[in-house]
């Protein structure tokens, strides 16, 4: 069963087609790359599988599951989660608070309209951080901290929601060249239970991360394969040249 | 007569994403200044375009000045022209006093009309012809003119209008004082069936949010179309139910909302 | 920061003993108005959505009781459940309404809806009587001193804020608040952003009708103007004034417009002018609110010394 699967995705602005008809399936465990030209439709892409925008046609399924008429919340319920091309984080809430809220959404703590916080999300949000080595920082408000940083918390947030398949849209965008081999590890390090799919901009610096890669320009697949085939495929360099 | 009032304001909250509150207090203050200007000349169309100039001066001062400032804050221009109305509508208690006054109906409208066997109300009719030419002129004006391209592009894309060289601030301004304006003239022609009194504002406020709601925001065709089934309904909702001729009229509204969150011609969701 | 509010409490428990009648009344009137700010506060500064239409909820229950009382002859306890649990309804229907919108869009439903109530009040004559508003209305336990009456509604108040700031500091709170900052974040993190609105703005809309309650109680008396527009452009005055977003802010924004509006309106007849004055300058001048700010000259104070 393909941790995710993507059939006949069609999705158009007003007239102008930015998804053309996508068809992918990433198998569970695997580390998919989706790259392309800009404007090739890759955080659309991401957007339509996580709600965030209705399709026009064609179908989504999470594990086997279809969540084509999902929610976008209730799609995270279900195992999917995101991080953003812009960080979108709380700036002016701690960093161990913004762990929390992210396992706040998956608990049905999060309708309680009366007690007080349990401290065991705020230790749970600790051991969260530990493994990112921001523990250190966690009672200092976001906006304190370095680009890197939050995109570290954020990536953490993400895999605190315990997700079958975690989508990344450019993580290693806007990260120095330490910040990036941080993340990278960071990336590398996720278990093989969650299934990653990423989108990355810069080739260079994400194909040693993905085991199979996509291409997208213009809305449609035109390449798809292991890292050797899809770098040897002249439509690949095609697609880049005079880039 | 609705539709004056409404095309303002779908134009200015189009536009310029501003709620303006201030609305029906304009529309008041146009009809109280009608009033003024009536009695140094006679003729109520003269003082309808008189009206509708003064207030739109008003609108000027009141966009320049003061909403200019508050780009971008948008509950902060909610409340400055909700205060501003409040401000107009006691500054008008004071002047022209609190008893209604009413305007009269120009002498040649005041027959009744024959058509078809029935018998209608001349004035009104002539209301609802004033309508008609206003919604053609602003549909040309917006759709055909360099000024209403300008207009159409700032809201589908404000940013956009702004990098390819489109004066956004002046066209705002304008936009402004075309809605006042409207309001202005809208109190002043709206007089002979509402007269002027307090709280006219205040009954006048919903019923522009109503029919933008319903139209659509950003459609003038919507506010068009919003206005006549609004005041269609009112006048069978009084008929029918005076008591909840109120609730009634909100219906529509709330029906299609309910299907609809765009309203039935808007161009984005309000 | 507890340490104020149980002095502020033991301040307003012996304020009875200090002062005169006519300052209970006036304190009275201050705790009615902020139940109200905080509740719009819920919505406004918890929610970032801005509310227009808050009078209904106060007007509506205030109605409700009044006519439970006079028509059906029903006693305080069962006409303050009928009162609160319609009002609580409508607050749910109309809920389901505005927040097919966002932002400006919802405020002008809220501004719609409450003028509904509004303008019902004002023609539904055979129910309402209109503009003479409903009189001959008794305060339960036959308070009828101002003294007593005082303390129940201090008893109110604080239960109710206590409440609210509750909510505010649950986990419901948080998410709240998180859906006011990052709404998309939210949904990919798993909350359902709508729903968490709708329950906020029926809890908020709740507290509003325990308002319109103690108002009725207090006037004894209850006309279509407190479902105006006016009305629930004050309490968004009072919420701002007092700086949205904290505790505190709608509770001094309410005794500073009860205040003015108690003293000023005895030289000024027109308040409303006087209210719109007040909003255009707050809003260029001082949009962050009186608390913040004086927060932030009480912790430049505490760094200099």
């Amino acid at each position: 069963m393909a941790a995710l699967q993507i059939q006949g995705l069609k999705k158009a602005f007003g007239g102008l087609p930015a998804i053309n008809g996508v068809s992918l399936e990433v198998a569970e465990g695997e580390r998919r790359l989706i790259i392309g030209p800009n404007g090739a439709g890759k955080t659309t892409l991401f957007n339509l599988v996580t709600g965030d925008l209705p399709a026009d046609a064609g179908s989504i399924s999470l594990l086997g599951k279809d969540i084509s008429r999902l929610a976008t919340h209730r799609r995270a319920h279900r195992g999917l989660a995101r991080t953003f091309q812009i960080i979108t984080l709380f700036p002016k809430d701690t960093l161990e608070h913004n762990i929390v809220l992210s396992l706040l959404g998956m608990s049905p703590a999060r309708w309680d309209g009366f007690s007080a916080f349990s401290t065991d999300l705020y230790r749970s949000a600790r051991e969260i951080l530990q493994r990112v080595n921001l523990e250190g920082l966690a009672t200092r408000p976001l906006s304190d901290v370095s680009y890197g940083e939050k995109r570290r918390v954020e990536i953490a947030m993400a895999l605190a929601q315990k997700p079958k398949v975690l989508l990344l849209d450019e993580p290693l965008a806007g990260l120095s060249r330490e910040e990036r081999a941080t993340v990278k590890a960071l990336i590398a390090a996720i278990p093989r239970d969650v299934t990653v799919v990423m989108i990355e901009h810069d080739m260079d610096t994400a194909l040693d991360m993905a085991e199979r890669i996509t291409v997208l320009h213009y809305g449609s697949v035109i390449v798809e394969g292991t890292r050797a085939e899809v770098v040897a495929d002249p439509k690949t360099r095609e697609v880049y040249l005079g880039y | 007569m609705l539709f004056l009032l409404a095309a303002g304001f779908s134009l200015i909250f189009g536009l310029m994403r501003i709620a303006n509150l201030t609305h029906g207090a304009l529309y008041m203050l146009g009809a109280y200044i009608g009033v003024s200007v009536l009695k140094a000349v006679p003729n109520l169309w003269l003082a309808a375009l008189l009206s509708g100039a003064v207030v739109a001066a008003f609108g000027f001062f009141l966009e320049r000045f003061i909403l200019r400032k508050l780009g971008g804050n948008v509950l902060g221009q909610v409340l400055v022209t909700l205060g501003v109305a409040f401000i107009i509508a006691d500054l008008c208690l004071i002047v022209w006093g609190g008893d209604p006054i009413p305007i009269p109906t120009p002498a040649w409208l005041q027959q009744p009309l024959q058509i078809a066997g029935l018998a209608f109300p001349a004035y009104r009719i002539a209301v609802v012809v004033v309508a008609v030419f206003a919604a053609i002129g602003l549909f040309v004006l917006v759709e055909k003119t360099r000024v209403g391209a300008m207009i159409r592009a700032g809201v589908d894309d404000m940013d956009m209008a702004r990098a390819v060289g489109i004066p956004v601030s002046r066209l705002f301004t304008i936009v402004f004082c075309l809605g006042a304006a409207l309001a202005g003239a809208g109190g002043v022609i709206g007089g002979p069936i509402m007269s002027a009194y307090p709280g006219l504002d205040a009954d006048m406020l919903p019923l522009a949010l109503i029919v933008v709601i319903l139209g659509g925001v950003g459609s003038l065709f919507g506010a068009f179309v919003g206005s006549f089934i609004t005041g269609f309904v009112y006048t069978f909702g009084v008929a029918l139910l005076p008591d909840l001729a109120y609730v009634i009229l909100f219906l529509p509204m709330i029906l299609v909302i309910a299907f609809r969150p765009r309203g039935l011609f808007g161009k984005f969701a309000a | 920061m507890r340490k104020s509010w149980v002095l502020a409490t033991a301040m307003f428990l012996c304020l009875p003993l200090v002062a005169g009648e006519y300052y209970v009344n006036l304190a009275c009137q201050i705790f009615i108005f902020a139940v109200f700010a905080a509740s719009i506060n819920l919505l406004l500064g918890y929610g970032g959505l801005a509310t227009l239409g808050h009078s209904a909820y106060l007007g509506l229950s205030a109605y409700l009781s009044a006519l439970a009382a006079l028509k059906l002859g029903l006693g305080h306890a069962l006409a303050a459940l009928a009162a609160l649990a319609g009002t609580t309804l409508a607050a749910a229907a109309f809920g389901l309404i505005a927040l097919r919108a966002t932002g400006l869009g919802f405020l002008m439903l809220t501004l719609a809806l409450s003028q509904v109530l509004w303008g019902t009040a004002y023609r539904w004559v055979s129910v309402t009587d209109g503009d003479n508003g409903l009189r001959g209305l008794s305060r339960p336990f036959q308070m009828d001193d101002a003294f007593s009456f005082y303390y129940f509604s201090l008893a109110v108040t604080v239960f109710s804020l206590w409440m609210m700031a509750r909510y505010v500091g649950s986990p419901l709170g948080a998410a709240l608040k998180g859906t006011r900052d990052q709404p998309r974040r939210m949904a990919a993190l798993g909350y359902d952003v709508w729903l968490i609105r709708w329950i906020t703005f029926v809890y908020a809309g709740f507290w509003g009708a325990v308002s319109g309650l103690l108002f009725v109680y207090y006037h004894k008396y209850i006309h279509p103007i407190s479902l105006s527009l006016a009305y629930s452009a004050e309490g968004l005055l009072a919420v701002i004034a007092g700086g949205s977003g904290t505790l505190a802010g709608p509770l001094v924004g309410a005794a500073i417009v009860m205040l003015l509006k108690n003293y000023v309106s005895a030289y000024i007849e027109r308040w409303n002018m006087l209210l719109g004055f007040v909003f255009v300058l707050i809003v260029v001048f001082m949009p962050e609110g009186v608390v913040p700010g004086v927060k932030r000259i009480w912790l430049r104070f505490r760094s200099r010394g």
